[in-house]
């Protein structure tokens, strides 16, 4: 075990991945002379070299489709969005082509592309700058979204994107690049998909989140602990296609009650997803309505004060717990 | 041939011999007997779907495909039946695609807009305009990297050149110096918009600005598409980056078969016909005593014996199992 930033575990990932199989390379704007705009990629030009760390021109689409056209070829290429506000340009191109080639080809062509993007608000960057769209990828079958909470988790799952044969959406939250965490060192260290993980053990209610929003969540559950002597059970997505619903059901049939937690906008937002499942699968068990605590329904405006109301806090997370109770 | 813009145009390829002469008479025939046919089974409700014949536009298929080696790849737009026949793809299993059925070459799943048979590096139909376009540079660039001999040609319509990506891809393209033969064929419609209204230049101009070399031919000449493909061909193989072509066509049906064709009269479509490629084609061969009328009957009777193979094959072949709807969404270590 060391002690890295989430930034530096997605860098190693990437060093070690690209160690092991000589098909990975890199794409993406500023990822080599410049470190990548999060420096996830620094030092990896001088590593490798130009031929697998390739900075290419702002023209998303264009370098998400080549992408695809690589790994179709037997490549397996990692293209990073620079931020996910990006990604809009290539969706076509992650929906129409990434996402179906295997299927439409009924199985003759598969596309195992990792397409990193950088994610969420708080930084007050504004309404353009500051999508989640974790839930927003999660809709189209074919491609897999994986969003870490954590060092550890970054490092275990990104190894584990360059090994499967798909296209996986690998989403990091901005807030979490800086914050370090234990990390093993192992090269064959691996998270698998769809296996989430339960941060934190209670009894009394289920909270439930991915990516930044499980921090939320957590210490939401330590106020809850310390003020009001509720015990709450904490769980982190990791994926949410393919999503462990098992874990989440099996403590809502435990806790009786279920919080989700996300900063993507509450209207047709994966929270909703995620409640109705709750409900199909544990309704006899629930003592109140799934609760869901989420993002304003505005466009994110650049003021301070502003964006911080309108991302969902640990009160806001407290006070639908002692809703529901 | 007419070269245009910047077109560097050094001697074209050497050209078809007698026995492909032979060929690519059978393949264009085959072609619009085939699509004629298909058109026959969208009317009696056998293939549904949106259904866009290559009708007229038979010369680009046969003779732009015809100029690639077996290890080539291959991606072209939703009117793509020309195509996958003239790679070789198996007459019946097209049809059977056409009418969703588990013998089709995408299992029932793709239909007409989107045709695959990796094993001829035929990767697929793109339905979205210009989609494939940077697909293409990818598996150009993946030539490169993988030091391996494929080139990669793109086919798309003028419908693409308005799309960011055909920009995008193309630049992309002469940045990596990747092995891509884009093929243009401009028939002149972006489905009912002539092509006039929508591009305020020439279409090899385009590529010429990416400084990509580009020439315009005449894509109702079999010969003249073949010649200038194998060219083009040449270039990619020989590590000089992409080459672009424009090949001038025209299709005698509708955009698709709901098309209602209110945009051209009929005499347009007559004054193209007189192009015709298979004509012209026929007409050289006589010129060359390759041909003679008995000969020509004879591929004429052999063209509807095997589309009317194709039919039946397709009629025989079942629907895919209710389940197999759930099957091969992702590919797994337990379904790969």
């Amino acid at each position: 075990m060391v002690e890295l930033r989430m930034r530096d575990a997605l860098n190693q990932a990437l060093r070690e991945e690209m160690i092991r199989d000589e098909t990975i390379f890199l794409m993406g704007e500023d990822i080599g002379k410049y470190g990548g705009s999060y420096a996830v990629t620094k030092g990896l030009l001088d590593e490798f070299g130009e031929e697998r760390v390739r900075d290419t021109p702002i023209a998303e689409s264009g370098i998400v489709g080549a992408g695809i056209g690589a790994a179709m070829a037997g490549m397996r290429p990692m293209v990073e969005m620079m931020t996910i506000n990006f990604s809009f340009l290539a969706l076509d191109q992650i929906v129409n082509s990434a996402a179906k080639l295997y299927y439409m080809s009924n199985g003759q062509i598969n596309v195992p592309m990792v397409v990193r993007m950088a994610s969420g608000g708080g930084s007050q960057l504004a309404a353009t700058h500051s999508h989640s769209l974790e839930g927003l990828y999660a809709h189209f079958p074919g491609i897999k979204v994986v969003c870490p909470s954590n060092a550890a988790d970054a490092k275990g799952l990104l190894k584990r994107a360059f090994r499967d044969d798909n296209t996986v959406i690998f989403i990091e939250h901005t807030a979490l690049y800086g914050v370090k965490g234990e990390v093993p060192d192992d090269p064959d260290f691996l998270v698998e998909f769809g296996q989430a993980k339960i941060m934190r053990e209670g009894t009394d209610v289920t909270l439930v989140g991915y990516s930044g929003s499980v921090w939320q969540a957590y210490r939401a559950a330590e106020l809850l602990q310390q003020e009001e002597n509720i015990s709450a059970e904490v769980i982190d997505l990791r994926t949410l296609r393919p999503l462990d619903i098992d874990t989440v059901i099996k403590s809502v049939k435990k806790t009786n009650r279920a919080v989700i937690v996300e900063d993507d906008w509450k209207f047709g937002g994966f929270a909703g997803e995620l409640s109705a499942q709750i409900m199909e699968r544990a309704f006899d068990w629930l003592d109140a309505p799934v609760a869901r605590v989420c993002g304003k329904d505005v466009p994110m405006p650049y003021n301070r004060n502003l964006e911080f109301a309108a991302l969902p806090s640990e009160e806001d997370v407290v006070e639908a717990v002692l809703g529901m109770l | 041939m007419t070269a245009q813009a910047t077109a560097t145009t050094p001697s074209a390829g050497p050209g078809p011999g007698p026995e492909q002469l032979g060929l690519f008479l059978y393949q264009m025939m085959f072609i619009r007997r085939f699509e004629e046919k298909t058109g026959e089974m969208y009317t009696r409700g056998k293939v549904r779907g949106f259904l866009h014949l290559y009708t007229g536009q038979e010369a680009c298929a046969v003779g732009a495909v015809n100029a690639l080696a077996p290890q080539d790849k291959l991606v072209t737009h939703y009117r793509d039946h020309g195509h996958a026949l003239a790679r070789g793809m198996d007459p019946g299993r097209v049809m059977a695609e056409l009418y969703g059925r588990k013998d089709g070459v995408s299992g029932g799943r793709g239909g007409s807009m989107h045709l695959y048979d990796a094993s001829l590096g035929f990767l697929g139909g793109y339905a979205i305009v210009a989609a494939h376009l940077p697909l293409a540079v990818g598996l150009g660039l993946a030539a490169r990297m993988q030091k391996k001999d494929f080139v990669t040609m793109c086919i798309f319509g003028d419908g693409s050149v308005g799309e960011g990506e055909f920009h995008e891809a193309l630049n992309l393209a002469v940045l990596w110096k990747t092995p891509v033969v884009f093929f243009c064929e401009n028939n002149l419609y972006g489905m009912g918009v002539p092509f006039a209204e929508s591009l305020s230049t020439e279409i090899p101009k385009l590529a010429a600005a990416y400084n990509m070399p580009a020439v315009s031919i005449d894509g109702m000449d079999v010969l003249d598409v073949y010649r200038e493909t194998q060219k083009a061909v040449a270039h990619c193989r020989a590590g000089n980056g992409p080459y672009f072509v424009e090949a001038l066509t025209y299709r005698y049906r509708g955009h698709s078969m709901a098309d209602p064709e209110l945009y051209r009269l009929k005499e347009e479509i007559e004054q193209a016909r007189k192009k015709d490629a298979i004509e012209r084609l026929k007409r050289h061969m006589i010129a060359g005593k390759l041909l003679d009328d008995a000969a020509f009957a004879e591929i004429s009777a052999r063209v509807d014996r095997d589309v009317d193979a194709a039919v039946a094959f397709a009629e025989a072949s079942p629907e895919p199992g209710l389940d197999t709807l759930m099957h091969g969404i992702t590919k797994e270590p337990t379904n790969g």
